[in-house]
């Protein structure tokens, strides 16, 4: 491990650590019903919701399975399931 | 062209502190630094500096704002005393951990309680650990040179903390002295603007502050102590700079006086050594082989160079003007603790002195010699420090 | 770079942060970051954003940011600015975070002398109300009865029986440009505060109510649920103030009776499991009816007012 001088960190330098290893359960996205209104992308706390050409992408690196875009999407496109380790 | 005047101590510092165009000076008021910040203030009010002058709501906040502008990539300054530097003690270690550059001058005032406004050195000993450099002066002419130079020791590269310049309040900060003042395009060729490798900017987001884990404190830790060691050569360097350039030489870490062949040296800090070199002239024309060492900068230590200077002598009196309860004073450990098991090294008697204001007068002085000779001649080791010109008959 | 390292590449503040499940504040300041844009110093106290946003070596914040102690938030914000202001440094601009813990106690002080000398930097108090980082201890920010570690309900109390400081209140009255408060529940309304604060200059201050899933006691997809009940029940009022007078106001189409609120909520559990607690529910409501009133809360909401 390397340290600086007075510990000064690079930003985004979080990306190293792997959140995803927190779930117990991951949310599934149901693309068919998806209405692309962003709010699952808009509520994760991890910034794990990315857009990418107007199709929404979880990036399960990362994600910490809390819920919210399920609980939150408005046509009940995303589900969450029992996470497989 | 330098001039010549006499000055109130205060206004000399406020004169350096404008001369080295400090971007963000903090002010909190605490007798008796604050004739300090108010010399500032008014260079402002004038336009004769160009400043951000932030009048903060404590001392604890004064701390801060140099932090974040110093953070931010701005010199910093600002002062305080006693109760003012105690408040800002949690600052100055997160700031020193940091590695946030910047100068304070420490007006020495002793802290409460009592609550009192007088002279001693306890306020700066309570920040004695947290890895900023202290320097202390004798005259209002060394405060003046000192705080020029410590902006340099701050800023440099491979020092970057904060350095305190300790001045005895009331003594330097009230008294008038005649003060060389350097011109300004001087300063400016002694001393650079400051231009810090990292700093909080946009186009490179960095984060300070972090936690940091049991695997690498210890290391932080040792990367401070290794600056500060590093620091001794430097500040030596950096006044032998300042010094040619003014031809005002102060010597380095230490100043030696007729120590060559002095069998009893004090050792002692601030406005007092100069007390104490009139002292020496006195009793040397007496015949006693007397002499000081002046310690100028007290962290780092300069044990090296106080071993060089004493190592001939028979007996030392440490003159501390702070105390650490329950032991005894803090020049006095540093001392033993460096010297012990050094060949030869003369006893350490460590003496308590002024403390609250108390004079530390040439009778005094003479006082301490004597019972210094008194212990040498019974051959044995005083382990507690001598209080002098203590009134046994009035204490509680 | 795949495409979602592409999409990544945006966020001012990334993946790979602690925060718990379900974070409040998490997502605050995703969204406040959005409204800033890159062009921010950010400060941060100690807490909870600070701790898990700052493990060495694995920071989330893609702007430069600092964090110092628990009580100095605002006067390194303080210092930040100046030096800013010294460099001629007029594009970036200055961002305290910080939670109530750090805003409504400890650093009290500091935050009032930022306020009174007039300081340009918004401060942002992500308020989960209490202190917890350290495990739910009881803040000035803890709202009337409920639980906290310091303060738990038991046979010999009914939890916090102080009233929550009203900072919102009290900073308003230094005089200051721009107050508003908001809430982790309405994310578009949210930014645009953030956005209205970043055009005056001198101090603003946004208090946004940050529900916490671990310590306040709900599911953690229940966040913005929570946060919405709050705002519905009248209990979080959302206004916004411009020189002292109140601008704007998130009205409440239909009110939600506090219990609503309480019962989804461990940190409120005691007061629902007895009889004897209906006084105390009476007077939550109490607090609730009394800001509606004042503020004027029901109604319909105003046409530029999203409903997130």
């Amino acid at each position: 491990m390397e340290i600086t001088i007075g510990a000064v960190v690079k930003g985004g330098s979080s990306l190293l650590y792997k959140t995803g290893s927190w779930r117990d359960e991951r949310p599934v996205l149901d693309m068919e019903n998806c209405k692309a209104c962003g709010q699952c992308e808009s509520v994760c706390p991890d910034s794990a919701v990315h857009v990418v050409e107007k199709a929404y992408i979880i990036d399960y690196d990362y994600c910490k399975g809390c819920g919210l875009c399920a609980f939150e999407c408005p046509v009940d496109a995303i589900t969450m399931i029992r996470e497989v380790k | 062209m330098s001039a010549v005047k006499v000055l109130e101590g205060s206004e000399a510092v406020a004169l350096a502190v404008k001369a080295c165009r400090p971007h963000v000076i903090s002010a909190y008021p605490i007798s008796p630094q604050t004739h300090i910040v108010e010399g500032i203030a008014r260079f402002v009010a004038d336009g004769d500096l160009d400043a951000e002058y932030v009048r903060v709501d404590s001392e604890f906040s004064a701390a801060s704002v140099i932090s974040g502008a110093s953070a931010a990539g701005s010199r910093a300054y600002t002062a305080s005393s006693s109760q003012g530097l105690l408040l800002m003690s949690e600052v100055l270690y997160a700031s020193c951990g940091m590695r946030l550059p910047f100068v304070i001058t420490g007006v020495n005032r002793t802290v409460s309680a009592p609550i009192s406004i007088q002279v001693d050195h306890q306020d700066s000993m309570s920040l004695r650990d947290c890895g900023m450099i202290q320097l202390f002066v004798e005259s209002s002419q060394e405060a003046y040179d000192t705080h020029i130079a410590a902006f340099k020791i701050a800023e440099d590269p491979k020092i970057i903390l904060p350095v305190m310049v300790c001045m005895d309040g009331w003594v330097l900060t009230h008294s008038y002295e005649r003060v060389t003042l350097s011109d300004q395009e001087e300063v400016d060729r002694f001393l650079p603007p400051f231009r810090p490798v990292d700093f909080l900017d946009v186009k490179n987001p960095k984060t300070w502050g972090s936690i940091g884990e049991e695997d690498m404190v210890m290391e932080l830790r040792y990367s401070v102590q290794q600056a500060m060691q590093y620091a001794k050569g430097r500040i030596t360097e950096i006044f032998g700079e300042w010094a040619e350039i003014t031809g005002r030489d102060y010597g380095g870490l230490i100043e030696s006086y007729k120590t060559q062949d002095a069998e009893v040296i004090f050792v002692a800090m601030g406005s007092m050594a100069g007390t104490f070199k009139d002292a020496v002239d006195d009793l040397r024309a007496e015949g006693e082989k007397v002499g000081l060492v002046k310690i100028r900068s007290f962290r780092p230590f300069p044990y090296e160079e106080i071993w060089q200077a004493v190592k001939g002598a028979r007996m030392l009196a440490v003159v501390d003007s702070n105390l650490s309860l329950g032991s005894e004073g803090a020049i006095g450990m540093d001392l033993k603790a460096k010297l012990y098991g050094a060949p030869g090294a003369p006893q350490v008697v460590d003496v308590i002195a002024g403390l609250g204001g108390r004079d530390v007068n040439e009778s005094r002085i003479r006082e301490i010699v004597n019972r210094v000779k008194q212990v040498q001649e019974a051959g044995y080791f005083l382990r507690e420090p001598y209080w002098s010109g203590l009134n046994q008959t009035i204490v509680p | 770079m795949t495409a979602k390292e592409s999409a990544q590449r945006e966020d001012l503040f990334v993946s790979g942060h602690r925060a718990c499940h379900g974070c409040g504040m998490a997502i605050s300041v995703r969204h406040i970051l959005k409204a800033t844009g890159e062009n921010v110093i950010v400060v941060t106290p100690t807490g909870c954003l600070e701790t898990f946003t700052s493990p060495y070596g694995y920071s989330p914040w893609r702007v430069p940011w600092i964090h110092h102690l628990f009580e100095n938030g605002p006067s390194i914000a303080t210092g930040v600015a100046a030096a800013l202001r010294a460099q001629k440094r007029d594009d970036t601009r200055v961002v305290g975070i910080g939670g109530d813990g750090s805003t409504f106690d400890i650093g009290f002080g500091a935050l009032s002398g930022m306020l009174e000398r007039g300081d340009d930097v918004l401060y942002i108090c992500v308020d989960n109300g209490a202190y917890m980082n350290t495990g739910g201890q009881r803040s000035g920010a803890t709202p009337l009865y409920a639980a906290s570690s310091t303060q738990p309900a038991g046979k010999e109390s009914v939890g916090k029986v102080e009233m929550k400081k009203n900072i919102p209140m009290i900073v308003a009255a230094h005089g200051i440009p721009y107050v508003a408060t908001a809430s982790v529940a309405y994310l578009k309304d949210l930014q645009k505060k953030v956005k209205r604060a970043m055009e005056f200059r001198g101090p603003r201050y946004i208090q946004v109510d940050t529900p916490c899933p671990s310590v306040w006691g709900f599911p953690s997809d229940h966040t913005l649920e929570v946060g919405r009940l709050g705002v519905q029940s009248g209990l979080i009022p959302l206004f916004e103030m411009e020189e002292g007078e109140i601008t704007h106001v998130r009205k409440i189409k239909k009110k939600v009776p506090v219990v609503d609120y309480l019962r989804i909520q461990k940190r409120f559990r005691h007061l629902l499991d007895g009889v004897e607690t209906e006084k105390e529910i009476a007077q939550i409501q109490a607090l609730a009816d009394a800001n509606i009133e004042k503020l004027g809360l029901l109604g319909s909401l105003k046409e530029t007012d999203s409903d997130s």
